[in-house]
């Protein structure tokens, strides 16, 4: 039976990883991650929860040794934050193209220097291209059960890919909320048990994974790396399709909802929708209500998956808008808010685009408040009526 | 008909990539046949990534997990735990190793795998240079070699001694081998493996390569048994922290046995830029190594 705490975005991540019954965790502590593994730790020593688990001197060795377990037929875990999750760079690659469905939990940091541990969504945002899923929850609900979705939709025979769930340094992880923590038993109803696309300790048919593969088909092989590097591509365009039925068999299941690729507030008859990435899409909506009082059409859309990228789902929306208010708590230096260049990207294909207006906020856990995103919406609906856009990207609350 | 009573079966396939001459592969040929078929090898980026062959083939008779080149340690950690949490007991994780992979930016993932008691066993075959991206140097080269980084002057620095620092993780097993004593290499990989579950066994074997060393491919055996006779190679094992030399080696520990370094170096073209002053530096370098040695026998 499920029963209801209060407690914190990490131990939501530990509690998540010990109900999907992970066989091996390997991972290595950095703040604000570090009460995830602290409790497993704790879990693991009181025998409350049978995994491997494996201190590894780095985050690099911990999602090697992911990657090895993996490939070795063990469902994997590990967690990390900025430092860390930049460190595994290029294990990320290596675990998506082994193949290894992987699940990591995130919890969003700023980059140094200057040293700062407050949220900040360019660590992940920069491991955009690894092949890694990532999904970014608002509530330690939703990485609870983000987490066990995503183990389901990883293992799927037709994606077999990484994912990663991000939640915000302190504002989720060390904030505490009520949480329904599900059984092992309802969850293994929801997540059979991991079935390993191949398992490299099966010394009776010995198999070499990762040996060299040419750019062009050649000697006996009847494809060349492009195809393999095709195969990921396509393993993520499925992983779109298996996220919408996996959230909608777990709404079934669990009575939860938290959105598929995206979670759409009150935009069906709305000018001006805000876009944003993890708990400040939470905060977006109780906004949007607040102005809805007053009479403005305006709505949310939480971006909840950023790879794969939601395109039509957003276009979908888009084309019925006036404007779209896209908050970016990163910067892609040089250029605007990373999140907002992926939905330009996405809308170009439309006739009728809204504005895009851009903002580059809370970066290194700077606030925002209620009245910041109301201010970013309410700058929309001026544009709208004048028509004027001075700047496509603006640095919010930025001290001059 | 087995030669020197080790089995008839090939994990090394015909058709592997392996230069002629090879120490590596040569090597790894009686470690496989030690291990036998319940193993799984976890190799990083080295010669032996390329000499395996190519997708979808493979010349080598047990599974491999390619990694990452700084990755073994923990990569081998991760499928240990997995077979740990699947109760799969009968087969022995190695992780197989160059140098650089080993000493220098592997080194981390090793020393931490070591530590944590990880049930592995992890060679490293020291071709004393990077040689699958073109000769350059390593922390495993000797003083005065020259490579594609070190190219008119030499090295610099002695080989750091891999052996010893993982003697000092106070693993149950450390021994140093070469192709040239097969029947040593062989009984020391064996050993290796009936310590399964006591935690992590580390083999560190100077594999000859010939287009690094800049010798006659027919030499290897040549090489690897001057390397011994000169006392640049010391043969031994330390189990469960006590030393033995190994039978090669033993009598070398009479300096008057040993042959000088030169016979050694001189067949080498990597060595072709040493003076008189670095002959002697090596020489008084070896020397130092075996006063330690003997200090280490009398003290057991
Ligand atoms: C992170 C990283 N840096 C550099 C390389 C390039 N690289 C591949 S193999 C290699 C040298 C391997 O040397 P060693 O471990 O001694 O093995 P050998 O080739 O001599 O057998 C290098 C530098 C790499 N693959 N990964
Ligand atoms: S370069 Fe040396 S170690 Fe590499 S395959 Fe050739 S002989 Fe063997
Ligand atoms: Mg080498």
């Amino acid at each position: 039976m499920s029963k209801i705490i209060i407690t914190t975005g990490n131990y939501s991540a530990a509690y998540a990883a010990k109900a999907a019954k992970v066989d091996v965790v390997a991972a290595y502590p950095i703040t604000p991650q570090t009460s995830i593994i602290e409790k497993i730790s704790e879990f693991i020593e009181r025998g409350e929860m049978k995994a491997e688990y494996i201190r590894v001197e780095s985050e690099h060795s911990a999602m090697a040794a992911c990657i090895g377990a993996s490939v070795a037929g063990a469902r994997a875990f590990t967690a990390t934050s900025a430092h860390g999750l930049t460190l595994m760079h290029e294990m990320l690659h290596w675990a998506s193209a082994t193949r290894a469905p992987i699940v990591m939990a995130v919890v969003n940091r700023a980059m140094g220097p200057p040293w700062n541990i407050w949220s900040d969504h360019v660590d992940s945002l920069s491991q955009r291209d690894t092949g890694w899923m990532q999904f970014y929850a608002e509530s330690n609900q939703e990485i609870f059960d983000t987490i066990i979705q995503a183990y389901r939709v990883a293992e799927d025979p037709e994606v077999k890919m990484p994912a990663m769930i991000c939640s915000d340094a302190f504002i989720l992880s060390h904030t505490s909320q009520p949480l329904e923590v599900l059984s092992e038993e309802e969850v293994e109803d929801f997540l059979p048990p991991y079935e390993p696309p191949f398992d490299i300790t099966d010394v009776d048919h010995p198999v070499t994974h990762g040996n060299i593969v040419w750019p062009e088909p050649r000697g006996d092989a009847s494809v060349g790396y492009m195809e393999f590097r095709y195969l990921m591509h396509q393993a993520l365009l499925n992983a779109k399709r298996k996220i919408k039925e996996v959230t909608k068999e777990f709404e079934k299941k669990f009575g939860r909802n938290h959105g598929d690729l995206i979670e759409k507030y009150k935009v069906d008859d709305a000018e001006v929708a805000i876009v944003s990435m993890g708990a400040l899409a939470a905060q977006a909506k109780y906004v949007v209500d607040l102005m809805r009082e007053e009479g403005y059409r305006v709505g949310a859309i939480k971006l909840r998956v950023f790879r794969p990228f939601p395109d039509e789902e957003i276009r979908e929306v888009a084309k019925r808008l006036k404007a779209l208010v896209v908050a970016d708590r990163n910067i892609s230096y040089g250029y605007k808010g990373i999140s907002a260049t992926e939905i330009e990207s996405a809308l170009y294909q439309l006739e009728k685009r809204p504005i895009i207006l851009n903002f580059i906020m809370g970066i290194g856990g700077r606030d925002v408040k209620p009245e910041d995103q109301r201010k970013m919406i309410e700058a929309a609906f001026n544009i709208i009526e004048t028509g004027q856009l001075e700047k496509e990207a603006e640095w919010y609350g930025l001290v001059r | 008909m087995t030669i020197l009573g080790l089995p008839e079966e090939e994990y090394v396939m015909s058709g592997n990539a392996a230069c002629p001459g090879c120490g590596a592969i040569l090597s790894l040929r009686h470690v496989l046949k030690a291990l036998g078929k319940k193993t799984v090898l976890v190799i990083p980026a080295c010669c032996t990534a390329v000499i395996q062959g190519l997708y979808p083939r493979s010349g080598i008779g047990v599974p491999v997990l390619n990694m990452a080149f700084e990755a073994t340690g923990a990569a081998a950690s991760g499928v240990v735990a997995a077979l740990k949490a699947r109760g799969k007991k009968d087969i022995t994780v190695v992780g197989w190793a160059g140098d650089g992979g080993t000493a220098d930016i592997g080194i981390q993932a090793l020393s931490g795998a070591a530590e944590r008691k990880t049930d592995f066993i992890y060679i490293c075959y020291d071709n004393e240079a990077y040689m699958n991206t073109g000769i350059q140097r390593s922390g495993a080269t000797p003083y005065g070699a020259i490579t594609t980084t070190t190219p008119i002057l030499g090295k610099k620095e002695h080989k750091k001694d891999m052996p010893m620092i993982m003697a000092a993780h106070h693993i149950p097993y450390v021994a140093t081998a070469t192709p040239g004593y097969p029947k040593d290499l062989y009984e020391k990989v064996r050993r290796a493996k009936e310590m399964k579950g006591e935690g992590t066994r580390y083999i560190h074997i100077l594999s000859p390569c010939p287009p690094g060393w800049r010798y006659d491919s027919k030499l290897t055996i040549k090489m690897s048994k001057l390397a011994v006779e000169t006392g640049l190679w010391i043969l031994y094992e330390i189990d469960h922290g006590k030393f033995k030399l190994s039978g090669p080696s033993k009598r070398f520990l009479d300096p008057s046995k040993r042959k000088p370094v030169e016979e050694y170096l001189k067949l080498q073209g990597r060595f072709r830029g040493l003076t008189d002053k670095d002959i002697e530096e090596i020489q008084r370098w070896v020397d130092e190594n075996w006063k330690n040695i003997a200090k280490m026998i009398e003290t057991e």
